[in-house]
C-alpha cells in the first residue's frame, strides 16, 4: 500500500489557508506535507492537471438507515456512495430504528463505520425516541461520539423543549440542527402548495410551514444566546428570515440542498415520487432566492439530505410514497453548475461543502494545511457524464436526476491518506 | 372537425390530456350512442368478446353502475372488484393488484381510487387501456364529459357560455375536470366558494376565482353546485353546514341572478338543503337527471373509442 502521494498540476483551493493556486500537493503518512518536504521515492504520482484539489467534502446531513432499515442503505454502502460523490465525511441523522438517542446506538454506528469508506459523525436525537417529549442524554451521547443533536424528520413541536435543547446542548458543546416545519400546517400535504399541487390534485405544504419554525428557532437562539443550525431550507421566506437574523448578530447557521437550488415543483409532474421530499420542491421564485442566499452568504453549507428509499417505498401512489431522495453522488456536479453559472466561485464552493460544515459540527477537516490529516477530494470540474441507474453506488436509486447529463465530478476521494474512491475510466 | 382527425388516446386519465378536438369527438360519439339506451332491446354487439374490469377502491354507486351499464349495452363482459373484496385489505400494492388483473388479459380497466395519480401510475405497469373513474382530488374525466354533453344539449354550444361552479373546489375532482373541459371548449368558468375550499393557484386551471356568489352567478348560463362532504367536517374548514347553506347554498333567490334560461347541475349525490335547496334541485331549471342519463352515453363512447386504440 502506497503511503505517500504526490498530486501534480492541480489547482489547490484551500480557503482556510488562503490558497487558490496551481501547485503540487504532497501527502505523507496520512498527513498533508509542508512545502519543501522531500518526496519519498515510493510516492504515487498523480497527474491532477485540470483538476481541483480541495479539502475533503463534508456532508452534514445524510440518512444511512443503519440500524434498522439496511435494505435501503447501510453504513458501508452509504459511505461508499459518499466517497464516490467526493465526500470524506458525513453526519448521519438519528432517525434510524431504533432512534440514535443513547450511547449504545451511537457506539453501534461508529463500530460499523470502521468498515466504511468515509468518516461518519453520528447526530444524536434531541428528544428520547425523537418523540418530542423529553431531552435525550446529550452528555453520554457526546462521550460516545455524537457531534450534534437533531430530531430530523420529526420536527420538535414543543417550543419549550427546543429552548431547553439549545441550552442543554450548549453545555455539552453540541450543535443543534433544526428540521423546521410547523406540522399543523403541513401534515396533510405531500408537495408544495401551489399551482402544481392544484393541477395534480395533491394536498399542499405551504411555505409558511417552514418559515414559522425557522423564525421560532431564530427567536430562541437570539433569546438564549445559543447557536442553532437550520437544516434543508427550501423557501425564499425562510432564506430572508435567516439573512436578517444573521445581520443583527443572531448565532444562526443554515444549509440548503442541491435539489432546492436545482429543481422546482414542476419536477413532480407525472406524480414522480422521486421528486417527493420534505420539505418539498418549491417554486421558481424560491429556487432563485435559494441561489441568492448561496451567493450572498446567507447559507453556510450545502448538504444533500441523502435519504435512501427502496422501490417498495417509491413505486406507489404519490400520497403513499416516502419522502426523500438520495443525493451523495450528485451534489458535486449540481454545485459545480452554480460555479459555472456564476452564482458562487470555487472558493465559496469549498466553503459550502467542506470548511463550513466541518466548522458548524466542530469536527476536523476543511483544510489542506500542512500537518493536518489528509482528507482530500480531487474534482475534475469539466468531466461530462450521464447519471444512470446502473452507475448509482447507493443501495437505493431514488433520484430525480437519473438520466441527467452532468458536468464535473469527484475523481479521487482520500481519507487520512487512504484512497477510498478513484474513478475508473 | 378538422380533416384527418383521429382519436388516438389509449387511456382516459383526465381532461387535461384531451384536446378540444378529442372532446368534441367524444361528445359526438356519445350523442350517437344515446339512442341505444332508449330502445326496447338496449344492446348492441360492438364490444362483444371484450373484457372490462371495474376496479373500485372507493365507494361509488352512480359512476360504477353507469360504467357497468355502458359496457353491458355494448355487449362487453364486465367484472367488478370493489375495495372491500380486493387484495388491498391484505396489504397488496396497487401495482401488484393491477399486474395480477392484467395477467388475465382484460382490454380495459376502469378504476376509481382515493389517491390522485393512481390511474396514471397504473398505465406504467400494465398494457390494458385505463379509464380514470375518479382519482383522489385530481380528475373525474367521464363526469366532466357528461357535464359538457348535458350543457351542449341544452345550450346548443359550449363556447362563450358563462359557467359558475359553486362550492368545495379543493376536494372536487369533478370541479377540476369541469374547469379544464369547459375552458378548453371556449366557455368562461367562474368559481366561488369559502376561501378555505379554494385551492391556491386555481387560475392555472383556467378558472376565474370570484369574490362573491353574486359575481359568480350573475348572468351565468350554467350553475354547477358541488357536494360539501360532511365527512370532511373534522378539519376546521367550515364552521357548520348550517352557515354554509345560508352563505354559499344555491337557492331560488340566488338563482334569480343567473340568466333566465340558466340550467342547474350537480354531480351528485346532493346534500339537499346544504349546497342546493330542494326546490332548485327539483325545479324546472334542474338538469341533474339528464346528467345521469348522459353519463351512460359518454361512457359507452369512451369504451368504444379507447377499445379502438387499445
Amino acid at each position: 500500500m502506497t503511503k505517500s502521494w504526490l498530486f501534480e498540476g492541480g489547482r489547490i483551493i484551500d480557503p482556510q489557508n488562503g490558497t487558490d493556486q496551481e501547485r503540487s500537493l504532497l501527502v505523507v503518512d496520512g498527513l498533508f506535507a509542508a512545502a519543501g518536504t522531500p518526496v519519498p521515492a515510493d510516492a504515487r504520482r498523480v497527474d491532477a492537471g485540470g483538476c481541483w484539489l480541495v479539502p475533503g467534502l463534508v456532508d452534514m446531513h445524510v440518512h444511512l438507515r443503519e440500524p434498522g432499515q439496511e435494505y435501503k442503505e447501510d453504513i458501508v454502502s452509504g459511505t461508499r456512495a459518499a466517497a464516490a460523490g467526493g465526500f470524506t465525511a458525513v453526519a448521519c441523522m438519528p432517525n434510524t430504528q431504533p432512534v440514535n438517542d443513547c450511547m449504545a446506538v451511537t457506539a453501534l454506528i461508529l463500530e460499523r463505520a470502521r468498515q466504511g469508506y468515509a468518516r461518519v459523525y453520528p447526530v444524536g436525537a434531541i428528544s428520547k425516541g425523537s418523540r418530542g417529549e423529553e431531552l435525550a442524554e446529550y452528555g453520554e451521547m457526546k462521550d460516545a461520539g455524537v457531534v450534534a443533536v437533531s430530531d430530523d424528520g420529526m420536527p420538535v413541536r414543543d417550543s419549550q423543549l427546543m429552548r431547553r435543547a439549545l441550552e442543554y446542548a450548549g453545555d455539552h458543546n453540541l450543535a443543534v440542527i433544526s428540521h423546521s416545519e410547523e406540522i399543523a400546517l403541513s401534515r396533510h400535504g405531500v408537495m408544495n402548495e401551489g399551482q402544481m399541487a392544484t393541477r395534480l390534485g395533491l394536498m399542499g405544504i405551504p411555505a409558511a410551514a417552514e418559515a414559522i419554525m425557522v423564525y421560532r428557532e431564530i427567536a430562541l437562539a437570539e433569546y438564549t444566546g445559543r447557536p442553532v443550525h437550520i437544516a434543508h431550507i427550501s423557501t425564499a421566506m425562510a432564506t430572508d428570515l435567516i439573512r436578517t437574523a444573521k445581520a443583527r448578530g443572531v448565532r444562526v447557521t443554515a444549509e440548503t440542498t442541491p435539489h432546492y437550488f436545482t429543481l422546482t415543483e414542476e419536477a413532480v409532474q407525472g406524480y414522480n415520487t422521486n421528486a417527493k421530499m420534505n420539505p418539498p420542491l418549491r417554486t421558481e421564485a424560491d429556487r432563485l432566492a435559494i441561489r441568492q442566499g448561496l451567493a450572498d452568504g446567507t447559507f453556510d453549507a450545502i448538504a444533500t439530505d441523502h435519504a435512501p428509499h427502496s422501490s417498495l417505498e417509491k413505486e406507489l401512489e404519490f400520497d403513499l410514497a416516502a419522502y426523500g431522495i438520495i443525493g451523495l453522488e450528485t451534489a458535486v456536479p449540481l454545485a459545480l453548475a452554480l460555479v459555472r453559472e456564476g452564482v458562487i466561485d470555487a472558493r465559496r464552493f469549498v466553503e459550502l461543502l467542506s470548511v463550513n460544515p466541518a466548522r458548524i459540527l466542530g469536527v476536523p477537516g476543511g483544510t489542506l494545511g500542512a500537518g493536518t490529516t489528509a482528507d482530500l477530494t480531487v474534482i475534475n470540474p469539466d468531466q461530462n457524464f450521464v447519471y444512470t441507474l446502473e452507475s448509482v453506488v447507493s443501495k437505493s436509486k431514488n433520484s430525480p436526476f437519473l438520466g441527467w447529463s452532468m458536468q464535473g465530478r469527484a475523481v479521487m476521494t482520500m481519507v487520512a491518506g487512504r484512497l477510498m474512491f478513484e474513478l475508473t475510466p | 372537425m378538422t380533416a384527418g382527425y383521429h382519436f388516438t388516446q389509449k387511456h382516459i386519465l383526465g381532461i387535461h390530456h384531451l384536446s378540444p378536438e378529442d372532446i368534441a369527438y367524444i361528445l359526438r360519439t356519445a350523442d350517437s350512442f344515446k339512442e341505444i339506451s332508449t330502445r326496447t332491446i338496449k344492446k348492441v354487439p360492438t364490444l362483444r368478446g371484450h373484457t372490462i374490469v371495474n376496479l373500485f377502491f372507493e365507494p361509488s354507486t352512480r359512476t360504477r353502475l353507469s360504467f357497468d351499464i355502458a359496457a353491458k349495452r355494448m355487449s362487453a363482459d364486465t367484472f367488478t372488484i370493489t375495495a372491500s373484496a380486493s387484495s388491498a385489505t391484505k396489504g397488496e400494492t396497487l401495482i401488484d393488484t393491477a399486474r395480477n388483473i392484467a395477467a388475465m388479459n382484460p382490454d380495459i380497466i376502469i378504476m376509481r381510487h382515493s389517491f390522485s395519480g393512481a390511474s396514471e401510475l397504473l398505465t406504467r405497469y400494465i398494457g390494458a387501456s385505463v379509464i380514470n373513474a375518479g382519482d383522489g382530488t385530481h380528475e373525474h374525466p367521464s363526469q366532466g364529459l357528461l357535464d359538457m354533453m348535458t350543457v351542449q344539449e341544452h345550450k346548443g354550444r359550449l363556447a362563450d357560455l358563462k359557467v359558475a361552479i359553486i362550492g368545495d373546489i379543493l376536494h372536487s375532482r369533478v370541479a377540476h375536470s369541469d374547469i379544464l373541459g369547459f375552458t378548453k371548449m371556449g366557455a368562461r368558468v367562474y368559481v366561488y366558494g369559502p376561501a378555505t375550499l379554494i385551492p391556491r393557484g386555481l387560475a392555472v386551471l383556467g378558472a376565474t376565482v370570484c369574490s362573491s356568489l353574486d359575481e359568480a352567478i350573475t348572468d351565468a348560463d350554467v350553475v354547477m353546485t358541488l357536494r360539501i362532504q360532511k365527512e370532511r367536517q373534522s378539519d376546521p374548514l367550515l364552521p357548520s353546514l348550517r352557515e354554509y347553506a345560508q352563505k354559499y347554498g344555491v337557492s331560488r333567490q340566488v338563482l334569480d341572478r343567473a340568466k333566465p334560461d340558466a340550467i342547474v347541475m350537480h354531480p351528485g349525490p346532493i346534500n339537499r338543503g346544504v349546497e342546493l335547496m330542494t326546490d332548485v334541485a327539483d325545479g324546472p331549471r334542474s338538469v341533474i337527471l339528464d346528467q345521469v342519463t348522459n353519463g351512460v352515453a359518454v361512457r359507452m363512447a369512451l369504451l368504444y373509442l379507447v377499445m379502438g386504440n387499445s
